[in-house]
């Protein structure tokens, strides 16, 4: 700070004089952010922290950095709300129905977890006493689930995945229209080299955080993945799922082409399409081409190895589409004036000949009824994007922060008297032993992942009960703590849960009886 | 603006807080008494920092500058701070008032508990602790050599106590791994001083000292780090690599001969400096024997 703010003097009882408003000094940096939080005013450049380490500039916005986040409902203020329970006076009994829930990010850790969680807060449901155990959990067993939507190839099946060099995951399955990728976990944190381990994590931090990661498949490509965005593969930014195989976009659209069209390929790497011979044509008494497509014939109409994956026309190698075509059969119904459409199967790639006299096909202008198809297909490819899952086993000493026998906390969350959530979102649990969860991280706070140097991962985790069962199970009753008093003790800043997120005290078993 | 703000922790004792400012305050004696003083403290704390930031731009003064030579605060925190820091900026040697700046509001609290009802009382800044002391009590002192220890839930490293009868009132430490800047490699330098004021003063300075020349420390001007910085763009230290002994050594004999000065100057009464696993302890040696790691 180079000046005395204006309008800022200690006055003679010794407390503070508040501006009214406090206007950001003309000469201020336009990238910097003026932080109003105290008086000392500090002016912050992007991507640093006030003198108080606790407010920054992130990305242009004054953003409270290490305190417990405490998730609101959509459209809830909690100021207001903070307000009128004030006015009414606080008896000490627990609150009715409040819009905050204390996530799990921010509120530290107990590690080694005998010690009862940072935060084992008590609150009201519909009229049903809850508590809510919260704790910052540190993972060496967790890592992420990454799907890609893309046909473009990857990589092969169990190919190790790169960053900066160093082994961080493996090529997993290709389920419809999307490439997995196994990323992180125990293996690579704390198996390999020290190296390895440390990339491995600041990795798993940055997937976590919804930030880009690029990535190398031995192999194979090179793609950048962040969660809800959509993968750059060798860098070209993929922009559509494809709407199905190409046997299966003959299936969807034939009756849209049918008159309009002699004959349809569909252009893919796993399964190409061809209408006239394909069961669908033949449904619609189209007439045989005599076209001889290259490739392995499987049932009619489809034909396998056509093409080898590629970045060429829908995900394959081809960038003459007439290249696959050997021949076409006078004898099997090839005529002059035959029309033809070549299309990949994201409508992005399309061509349109005519068979002349020698029955060579021929570039022609695509008429409007068959370019709309075209275009609905690309209509009916939805947008691709990278989804993170994070999957993380907290069946360890972590549960003793929640109880004095942990076994009764698993069997809870198993017969779905415990609602476990991550920063306030939903989580899958799995079958089986242990408690392994598993949650879009989309769907969690910004900034819900840490690390610490063991290398692990540090991220929010939440048990949410009633009361009653809290206390059936062993739980830590003298640390209960009323949610009022975590809120007035300050510290916090509010998030708030992702549109579409249930809420955390309204999953449980018989809740909001 | 949101103003100060406080809360009372499981274990009793209070957390105070606003902008920058956090403390931990403890107190015990007759009955009532503690709470009484917590509450003259807390009046006191809630104008305290529109004090400072009310005469901030003379505590970034250089001391050692005709201009800093000539600062004459008002406020009687910012008193304390440039009457602890102007004994260290002689012959040129940079420094701003706000070395001092925790410890002397460590200093300026502890005040409120400087009464007989009160036993034994601590106001702990972010480290730099003041303290309050009845005749006969004493205070056991924990030490990590490193703060990444006590983060990580480790056992102490050390501990030492201060009683009535020494003349400690004053405990601060400074190293480049802790909240404030540091010019030097030490992970701690605690001092231990008759006030918390000069002993947050001197642990910067002999912090500072705990140095040496090497190509693998990464330095950064301390306005790349933070907007605004006293330091302006002196170079600070973000990262030291696992050094050699023999570096570690010399580091540690820099910072050795710096606190060996303050402690002949009478400025304090004892420092313990840790480098990389190793520490030196300096003056009052039957104080602090039992810390070394």
């Amino acid at each position: 700070m180079s000046d005395t703010p204006e309008g800022f003097a200690p006055r003679s009882d010794g407390q503070p004089v508040v501006l009214e408003h406090s206007r950001a000094p003309e000469r201020m940096a336009a990238d910097k952010v003026r932080c109003e939080a105290c008086p000392v005013l500090c002016q912050i450049s992007p991507g640093k922290l006030g003198a108080c380490d606790r407010y920054g500039n992130v990305d242009g916005v004054l953003t409270r950095t290490d305190t417990l986040a405490l998730v609101v409902q959509p459209g809830t203020d909690l100021v207001a709300w903070q307000a009128g329970r004030e006015t009414g006076g606080w008896d000490g009994s627990l609150v009715s129905d409040a819009p905050v829930f204390v996530s799990g990010l921010g509120a530290t850790t107990t590690y080694p977890d005998y010690k009862p969680a940072p935060f084992i807060v008590a609150s009201k449901h519909e009229g049903v006493d809850m508590v809510t155990v919260v704790t910052e959990g540190i993972f060496s067993y967790c890592s992420f689930k990454v799907k890609i939507d893309t046909d473009r190839y990857l990589g092969p099946e169990q190919a190790t995945v790169r960053h900066r060099g160093e082994a961080v995951g493996h090529v997993s399955t290709i389920e419809y229209g999307s490439q997995f990728l196994a990323l992180g976990g125990v293996h690579h944190l704390t198996g390999g080299s020290k190296k390895e381990g440390r990339v491995a994590c600041e990795m798993m931090m940055a997937l976590g955080n919804r930030e880009p990661v690029e990535l190398q498949i031995e192999g194979g490509a090179s793609v950048i993945v962040a969660a809800d965005k959509p993968p750059v593969v060798d860098g070209v930014e993929e922009r559509r799922m494809r709407v199905g195989c190409g046997s299966a976009t003959i299936g969807i659209f034939a009756p849209q082409w049918h008159g309009q069209v002699d004959e349809v390929v569909v252009v893919d790497d796993h399964i190409t399409g061809v209408l006239s011979e394909h069961q669908a044509g033949k449904f619609l008494d189209m007439a045989p081409t005599g076209i001889r497509l290259r490739g392995r014939k499987s049932t009619p109409g489809r034909y396998f190895q056509v093409a080898s994956p590629g970045s060429g026309w829908g995900g394959t190698d081809i960038t003459d589409p007439l290249s696959i075509v050997e021949g076409w059969e006078a004898a099997h119904g090839a005529r002059p004036g035959l029309r033809m459409l070549m299309v990949s199967t994201t409508g992005e790639d399309s061509g349109w000949y005519v068979l002349d006299e020698a029955l060579v096909p021929q570039p022609a202008e695509m008429p409007d009824g068959v370019r709309r198809v075209v275009e609905r297909i690309g209509e009916n490819c939805e947008p691709s994007l990278c989804s993170v899952l994070y999957v993380a086993g907290a069946g360890g000493s972590l549960r003793a922060g929640v109880t004095d026998n942990p076994v009764r906390l698993t069997r809870s969350i198993k017969s779905l008297l415990v609602n476990v959530t991550c920063g306030g979102a939903p989580v899958y649990v799995w079958p089986g032993g242990g408690i392994t969860v598993m949650v879009d991280v989309a769907r969690m706070p910004a900034a819900s992942f840490g690390s610490v140097p063991t290398p692990a991962i540090v991220s929010p985790i939440e048990f949410t009960m009633r009361l009653d069962d809290y206390r059936a199970l062993g739980g830590h009753m003298d640390r209960v703590q009323q949610l009022e008093r975590v809120i007035a003790a300050g510290g916090w800043r509010t998030v708030e849960g992702a549109a579409g997120n249930p809420w955390p005290l309204e999953r449980l078993r018989g809740g909001g009886r | 603006m949101s103003g100060a703000v406080r809360a009372q922790l499981a274990d009793g004792r209070w957390h105070f807080q606003h902008g920058p400012i956090d403390c931990i305050l403890f107190a015990e004696g007759e009955s009532g008494a503690a709470a009484e003083c917590v509450e003259r403290a807390w009046l006191r704390f809630r104008g305290l920092l529109a004090e400072l930031v009310g005469e901030l731009p003379l505590l970034r003064l250089d001391l050692s500058s005709p201009e800093g030579a000539a600062a004459a605060p008002v406020g009687p925190v910012a008193c304390r701070m440039v009457a602890a820091c102007r004994a260290h900026a002689t012959g040129g040697r940079f420094l701003t008032a706000m070395a001092a700046v925790a410890g002397s509001v460590a200093e300026e609290l502890i005040g409120c508990f400087a009464e007989p009802r009160i036993r034994r009382a601590y106001v702990n800044d972010g480290g730099d602790i003041s303290l309050h002391l009845a005749p006969d009590a004493s205070f056991e002192v924990g030490l990590f050599t490193d703060p990444a220890h006590g983060l990580a839930g480790l056992p102490l490293d050390g501990s030492f106590r201060v009683d009535a009868a020494s003349p400690v009132r004053g405990i601060a430490t400074s190293g480049w791994r802790g909240r404030s800047f540091s010019l030097g490699i030490a992970d701690a330098v605690t001092v231990l001083a008759t006030s918390a004021s000069r002993a947050d003063a001197a642990a910067t300075v002999v912090a500072n000292a705990v140095d040496v020349d090497d190509p693998r420390i990464v330095r950064r001007p301390a306005g790349a780090v933070r907007d605004d910085s006293d330091l302006g763009e002196r170079l600070i230290t973000c990262a030291v690599p696992r050094l050699p002994e023999a570096l570690v050594a010399q580091a540690l004999e820099s910072g050795r001969r710096v606190a060996l000065r303050e402690i002949a100057a009478g400025r304090i009464v004892a420092a313990l400096l840790c480098l990389q696993g190793r520490a030196v302890a300096c003056g009052a040696n039957a104080l602090l024997k039992e810390t070394c790691p």
